[in-house]
């Protein structure tokens, strides 16, 4: 007999919401490893999610273990869960060897901006400066301007327009 | 001979699909010293997979077919379904994953035999130097089981395995060689993707929390039972997780920008598949586990037309072929989520059709498009030209699923627009008026979009600098004249193709067949014991 407890408890609710949070705010930063951390501690939000969906703790999930009429509890869930996690291990495992990759290509491993953005703010930087910054440290400097700068590393000398596909990749063979 | 009948009877072939191409990954990774095995058993593994996916179509006309994993039945154990869609998507696919596999072996010959697998230095990876080849073959394949779990499945939670599946691979896939370039788009993918993972596992676990099933059959029966307001909102997080997956906008960010970086069979494989697997599941969503939720099918039909028209002024205002492909890809997601969102049985039907449609042709035209950069150096309009001269096979392999991808009668994109529109207008509700509108002009910025690509690919005058070759490798030109062959046969199989996607949406619709052929006596609760479940290990499925 499975034991189904509808309300559960505040404590749990109160964990998975914090863990969501915290993992939430952090995959919304630039760099891998940040990123990373935010995938860990949503992931782990959302398996906490699962088992409280499975019902109230404290009982055995294995049938047999204990006489029929006692409660049992849902061992779909914590199945699931355990599912859930093997798989957050192995992409977890991947996005640290993508952070690696790009902190040898790079020496750090922030997530450049893509082709579209850069290409938006090299035409705001082209355009005549549509204002002012009034914040800006020097006088000048407009926010058009830093736009253009930040995060442009992925453009290398003698390659103004780093249109994907551009470079001929033959040497690739499956 | 009865052994052979019961190898070849269909519920034999359900799990092939999936079980095949896993296990031959397990094979070519062990062999991966051994690039001629490898290459052998890929083709082999996708040939059988494709050939019991096209059994299963004729068997699933006669009724979904069923296999309970483990020897437990729905709703205990997981089940695998194959009814006409799943069949029918996983033949389509099996086909593409066979052509763009032969295509990236014929890739290869050119360039002498295929490397064992080597550490790279951080320069040689720089400047997009030699790449680690043997782990394409098992990944491809891991992929391709994560596409057919994807399509069979009858349990939302191993529709997430098989989702993971196929972004673990499609990942790797992304970033073969780990250039600067890959690195940087495969971030991006793979962060999104991962966002939409999680949020479909917390959709799980809240229709968990809300009905105590994550089957799909068993889910379709509870879920009317629950508050509507909790139903709304766990099919809302499902939509959001599948709309990331299929890009539809404004969750199609990511595509443009992560697609066209990667080797042509790779790119060509994934917006032929991956979006269609998002689409798969909305389609599900929408029809089997949510059916009757007029509310959500008009926020549907909004994003749909959105997806359509923002995704071809997209297309319209790129200079790079791969780029722009991108972009008519997410484009076209528009027509079949608009399709969905008619909810009636012919524009459930019509769009059937066009993923079937769009599969062949936007896979097709990623294919040409290897070509067209393997011969003209490039993929950016600016430095082509003069291709239709230099390589009028290319020319003509480009110009037909082009025009396919525009709706130029009578090919089979237009057969599917018609019944789109058609059904859109016999609906007749202002917003389905706006997308017919919408539609029509998307077809026509399409049609802009490729013939500006071929004005300048394929007609401009050649510029200066376009390299010397030989003529085109045969290896590549023939998987991808293939594919597309395969696209133009569906126009000329499209009554008895329609006539399928007419029944499968007929099945999909009714509610009853799958939910029958799944969960026999869906009300009655508490069973899902198969023959071999001995009696003391069963346990009460719920209190």
């Amino acid at each position: 007999m499975i034991v189904l407890e509808n309300t559960p408890s505040a404590v749990l609710v109160l964990a998975i919401g914090v863990l969501c949070g915290a993992g939430v705010y952090l995959l919304l930063e630039r760099p891998l490893t940040r990123i990373l951390l935010g995938f860990i501690l949503l992931s782990n939000g959302v398996n906490l999610m699962l088992l409280v969906a499975g019902g109230k703790a404290g009982a055995s999930p294995i049938v047999g273990s204990a006489p029929e009429d006692e409660p049992m509890s849902d061992p779909l869930a914590q199945a699931m869960t355990l599912t859930a996690i093997v798989i957050t291990l192995g992409l977890t495992a991947f996005i640290l060897a993508l952070a690696y990759r790009s902190w040898q290509l790079h020496g750090h491993d922030e997530v450049a901006d893509d082709v579209e953005d850069q290409r938006v703010a090299r035409q705001a930087a082209l355009n005549a400066p549509a204002y002012t910054d009034a914040d800006a440290d020097e006088p000048g400097t407009t926010l058009d301007e830093e736009a253009a700068e930040v995060h442009d590393d992925v453009v290398r000398d003698g390659d103004p327009d780093p249109t994907p596909g551009d470079a001929p990749r033959r040497g690739w063979d499956a | 001979m009865s052994w052979l009948d019961t190898v070849l009877s269909a519920p034999t072939l359900v799990p092939l699909p999936v079980l095949v191409p896993l296990f031959a990954a397990g094979l070519t990774l062990a062999l991966h010293r051994y690039a001629n095995v490898q290459r052998v058993i890929s083709v082999v593994a996708l040939a059988v997979s494709t050939a019991a996916s096209a059994g299963l179509v004729l068997a699933a006309d006669s009724g979904p077919v069923v296999v309970d994993l483990g020897g437990w039945a729905a709703p205990v154990g997981i089940a695998l379904v194959a009814d006409r869609l799943a069949a029918l998507m996983l033949t389509v696919s099996g086909v593409m994953l066979l052509c763009v596999l032969l295509y990236s072996l014929g890739q290869g010959v050119p360039e002498g035999e295929a490397e064992p697998a080597q550490e790279l230095s951080v320069d040689e990876a720089r400047v997009g130097g030699a790449i680690p080849v043997a782990i394409f073959h098992p990944t491809y394949l891991v992929l391709a089981a994560g596409v057919s779990n994807a399509f069979l499945t009858g349990d939302l939670f191993n529709l997430y395995v098989g989702f993971e599946i196929l972004l673990a691979a499609s990942a790797v896939l992304l970033t073969l060689g780990g250039t600067a370039e890959r690195v940087r788009a495969g971030s991006v993918y793979l962060i999104v993707a991962l966002a939409s993972s999680v949020l479909f596992l917390a959709a799980i676990a809240l229709v968990y929390a809300a009905t105590g099933t994550v089957n799909m059959a068993q889910l379709a029966v509870r879920l009317p039972e629950i508050d509507d307001t909790v139903r709304v909102a766990l099919q809302l997080l499902l939509l959001l997780a599948f709309g990331i997956k299929a890009a539809v906008f404004p969750l199609s960010f990511w595509l443009p920008d992560s697609y066209p970086t990667a080797p042509a069979p790779v790119t060509a494989v994934f917006a032929g598949l991956l979006t269609k697997v998002g689409v798969y599941s909305i389609l599900r969503t929408q029809t089997l586990i949510f059916p009757d939720s007029p509310a959500v099918d008009q926020v549907l039909m909004v994003v749909a037309l959105a997806t359509m028209v923002i995704g071809i002024l997209g297309a319209v205002a790129q200079n790079d072929v791969k780029r722009l492909l991108s972009f008519t890809l997410v484009s076209h997601i528009g027509f079949m989520v608009f399709g969905v969102a008619l909810a009636s049985e012919a524009g459930t039907a019509a769009a059937i059709f066009y993923v079937v449609h769009h599969i062949s042709v936007q896979t097709a035209l990623f294919l040409v498009v290897g070509l067209v950069e393997w011969r003209g150096g490039s993929t950016s309009l600016d430095r082509l030209g003069g291709l239709a001269r230099i390589a009028p096979v290319l020319a003509v392999l480009f110009f037909v699923p082009a025009i396919n991808l525009a709706g130029i009668p009578p090919l089979s994109g237009f057969l599917g627009k018609v019944g789109l529109l058609t059904e859109g207008v016999r609906t007749g509700t202002p917003l389905a008026w706006i997308l017919v509108v919408g539609s029509v002009v998307t077809s026509l910025l399409t049609l802009y979009a490729v013939v500006k690509a071929w004005n300048k690919a394929f007609w401009q005058t050649a510029p200066p600098d376009l390299p010397e070759h030989a003529p085109l490798p045969r290896t590549m030109v023939w998987p991808a004249g293939a594919l597309v062959a395969f696209g133009v046969s569906l126009t000329v199989v499209a009554g008895p193709l329609y006539a399928y996607a007419e029944r499968s949406a007929a099945t999909t619709m009714d509610g009853v067949t799958y939910v029958d052929a799944v969960y026999p006596g869906g009300s009655d609760r508490g069973t899902g014991q198969s023959v071999e479940v001995t009696e003391e290990s069963t346990g009460e499925e719920e209190s």
